[in-house]
């Protein structure tokens, strides 16, 4: 991916790097993927003879609690890539792991969530409420996996030589951008299924 | 443009997995080109049905199992098999890798003077993902119950009760990434990593006809995607998203599902890829055509910032007439106005484009050599297909057409007789390219007359077969009273498909002979201003030798004030005659 970096400057360009082009246009793409999800939910749910009130079958206080730790992770994330812009290995370190742990304890209550549901013998056939809850919320959190491995490549990726180059700080430029999107998602997700 | 020390690349980096736009774009070549005959072969069977229903296969009937084909008589189940997967094989894994994959890999960083794409091995990896994605879907045939069987469109709930459709799904979202993948890539090395001088409005039609394809691909496919996971979940999970209430299946209440879903929503989420599709099928072959044309006239392509215009137009009003596909679902009549509208004015930049491209033959000293035969047959045979379009588009006609072999008609002329002849052009266009020799001029004019000449007789006799009211649906035509005046014109369709086969001999010959005996050529033989022609053949790593400086727009052809009749856009000045 470097191949042409050190002759990227005579290219006829926009002067956005070829990174950051490509993850807004990947998140484009998320956008309308979600976007499709979230179109399949209002079209299910205006046509559905019945449809459940979020709060009263699912748990509220559990996913506010995710929410936080989603919104916290997006404030930790950004401070990661101050640190590294200040060439702040340490500081570094610490933020994106806070990021990682509080990724990860989203996946945790998230977990608890679905167990309990099953618990309860609600499972994604028993109704399209429940179709709804499983599909969305599985395929946010496996942006949410997919984001923490990628973080976590990063913080492997710090320990190496030329950790402070423009590629590295790019890179986790993008990975917030990503986590960002992630969590955008979320709040839209957490109303739509919770709140209403 | 890897420099840095490095060992002389393995035969598995150099062609296996290689990393290289230009080796990229040939894997994407010959696969897809495989593909096509493979998805062709599948309709052979099919037609075979079609005309003689009811009569073993000759030949390979044999050999086909028991099960699929008892006693070389193709079984109605098997039948629907191949019309899935001929349709599925054909566009996504034929015609859209042919004209993005293969000649937007190879090509595009040529044209705008890049060395290779912006991210190399994330191109490698869409043709990894492109390549098991196809074998995948191929191998759902030796699964118990065979491959998928609900037509190309997968519509439930009869998708999501038939065997073979998980694997089509899987399949789907490989291909799906992949395409992803390529189109972010494709998008990124059009807006960064052009010559210095390339501004927008100097790069040729082609590489504005993959820019605009590459957003098409970028954001309509994401809908299929999600749209899949959903009717995956229904498959695997049971979840009722496309499933209503109370649904019969074989005399019983289909009971594994909870019912509730909408059938119909599948239906708008899948056209609301496949619409742009089209575009996705038919923008880059436009694309490849006005290279062609402008080439072979001699002359400035007519209306260059129109055809640019228009297609970004198109673009973007492929994205809001995807329901003309479904007029008789049963949706409300005033969103059927609706489409019925913005259908009519897409129609608009098509017929924009196609005429600029009419116009620009006028007034040239024409070279008829093979690819521009095939672009010039392009014109008319698209034409057709564009227009017959428009009583599908309209609800009126379009109950009556609905669901018949017009409507086959229609979008093979489109596809087939427009996209497919388009590609077989900027094959023979680019092919001295690729290898540094020149494919044989009459092997490719007998290819070209027995191919036109065939793909009408396949397609024509459809119009009439539709019009008659025949749905396109059946396993047995003449199991209908009414369908049997049709039966005749069955069979000219078949005997002409299978000529079609015959013609395609001399260009699966043609192609390998001229690869290693072909006639040596110049880097560039056409003559062609485009920087893709200003580079050797076959360009090496990393393309060109010197870093192109572009001074001129793209078809700077018979320029009053230079000696020869064409001006490469790196040629710094003109030189007096």
């Amino acid at each position: 991916m470097s191949a042409h970096a050190a002759v990227a400057a005579p290219y006829e360009n926009t002067g956005v790097p070829d990174g950051k082009l490509a993850i807004w246009l990947f998140l484009a793409s998320e956008v309308m993927l979600f976007g499709t999800l979230f179109t399949s939910y209002i079209v299910l749910r205006t046509a559905a003879a019945s449809w459940p009130v979020g709060w009263e079958v699912l748990n509220v206080p559990l996913a506010t609690l995710n929410t936080f730790f989603l919104i916290a992770s997006s404030v930790t994330i950004v401070m990661a890539h101050a640190k590294a812009s200040a060439r702040d290995k340490a500081g570094f370190y610490r933020f994106m792991g806070l990021t990682v742990l509080l990724s990860l304890a989203f996946l945790v209550v998230k977990g608890f969530e679905y167990g309990h549901k099953f618990h309860e013998g609600h499972f994604p056939s028993t109704s399209i409420f429940y179709a709804v809850y499983f599909t969305t919320t599985g395929l946010h959190g496996l942006h949410i996996i997919g984001g923490v491995a990628w973080n976590l490549g990063l913080m492997w990726w710090a320990g190496r030589d030329g950790w402070d180059d423009r590629l590295f700080l790019g890179r986790v430029e993008y990975a917030g951008l990503y986590w960002h999107f992630v969590d955008i998602v979320w709040i839209f997700l957490f109303p739509a299924l919770y709140l209403l | 443009m890897s420099e840095h020390a490095h060992a002389e690349p393995s035969f598995t980096e150099r062609y296996v997995f290689s990393v290289d736009h230009k080796v990229i774009g040939l894997q994407y070549l010959v696969t897809s080109f495989v593909f096509l005959l493979l998805g062709f072969s599948m309709v052979l069977l099919m037609r075979w049905q079609l005309a003689f229903p009811g009569q073993p296969l000759p030949l390979i009937g044999r050999l086909l199992s028991a099960s699929a084909a008892p006693g070389g008589v193709i079984g109605p189940e098997f039948y629907n098999q191949l019309g899935a997967m001929h349709g599925t094989i054909m566009v996504f894994l034929g015609i859209v890798p042919l004209g993005v994959g293969a000649f937007g890999n190879y090509v595009l960083p040529l044209q705008i003077g890049a060395p290779d794409m912006a991210f190399p091995r994330m191109n490698m990896m869409s043709y990894w993902l492109y390549l098991p994605g196809g074998l995948l879907m191929l191998s759902s045939f030796l699964l118990p119950g065979g491959a998928a069987q609900s037509g190309w469109t997968s519509y439930p709930p009869l998708s999501v009760i038939n065997p073979g459709q998980t694997v089509w799904l899987l399949a789907m979202v490989l291909l799906i990434t992949s395409s992803l993948l390529g189109s972010i890539n494709f998008i990124v090395t059009t807006l960064n990593l052009r010559a210095p001088g390339m501004t927008l409005w100097r790069m040729p039609v082609f590489v504005w006809s993959q820019f605009v394809t590459a957003f098409l691909l970028l954001l309509a496919f994401p809908p299929l995607e999600a749209a899949a996971v959903l009717q995956l979940m229904d498959r695997v999970f049971h979840t009722s998203f496309y499933m209503p209430e109370g649904l019969i299946v074989g005399g019983q209440l289909a009971s594994q599902w909870s019912g509730g879903g909408q059938s119909l929503l599948w239906q708008h989420l899948f056209w609301f890829l496949a619409h742009p599709e089209v575009y996705v099928l038919i923008l880059p072959p436009m694309g490849i055509c006005a290279e062609i044309i402008s080439n072979n006239t001699r002359k400035p392509i007519f209306g260059y910032k129109e055809i640019v215009y228009a297609m970004m137009f198109l673009g973007t009003m492929s994205f809001v007439v995807w329901a003309h596909h479904m007029f008789v679902s049963g949706m409300s009549t005033t969103l059927s106005n609706f489409f019925l509208v913005t259908t009519m004015i897409i129609s608009v930049p098509s017929v924009a484009l196609l005429t600029c491209l009419i116009l620009s033959l006028k007034g040239g000293a024409i070279r008829f050599t093979t690819p521009m035969l095939f672009a010039l047959a392009f014109l008319p045979m698209f034409g057709i297909g564009g227009l017959t379009g428009l009583p599908l588009g309209l609800t009126v006609t379009d109950i009556y057409l609905h669901d018949t072999y017009y409507v086959i008609g229609h979008f093979h002329y489109v596809v087939v007789t427009g996209s497919l002849i388009a590609l077989f052009a900027g094959t023979y266009f680019w092919f001295p390219k690729w290898f540094g020799r020149r494919m044989d001029d009459t092997l490719g004019k007998i290819h070209f007359w027995g191919t036109l000449a065939a793909m009408n007789g396949i397609f024509l006799p459809m119009f009439a077969i539709g019009l008659q009211g025949q749905s396109r649906r059946l396993y047995d035509p003449t199991a209908h009273l009414h369908n049997l005046i049709g039966q005749p014109l069955h069979v000219v369709s078949t005997v002409s498909a299978f000529v079609l086969m015959l013609f395609q001999i001399p260009v699966i010959y043609n192609f390998f002979y001229s690869m290693f005996r072909g006639e040596p050529t110049d880097s560039n033989p056409w003559k062609a201003t485009t920087l893709d022609w200003q580079c050797p053949s076959p360009p090496p790593h990393g393309n060109f030798a010197k870093l192109p400086r572009v001074y001129r727009g793209p078809y700077e052809y018979s320029h009053p004030d230079h000696r020869d009749d064409w001006l490469p856009q790196d040629a710094e000045k003109a030189v007096a005659s």
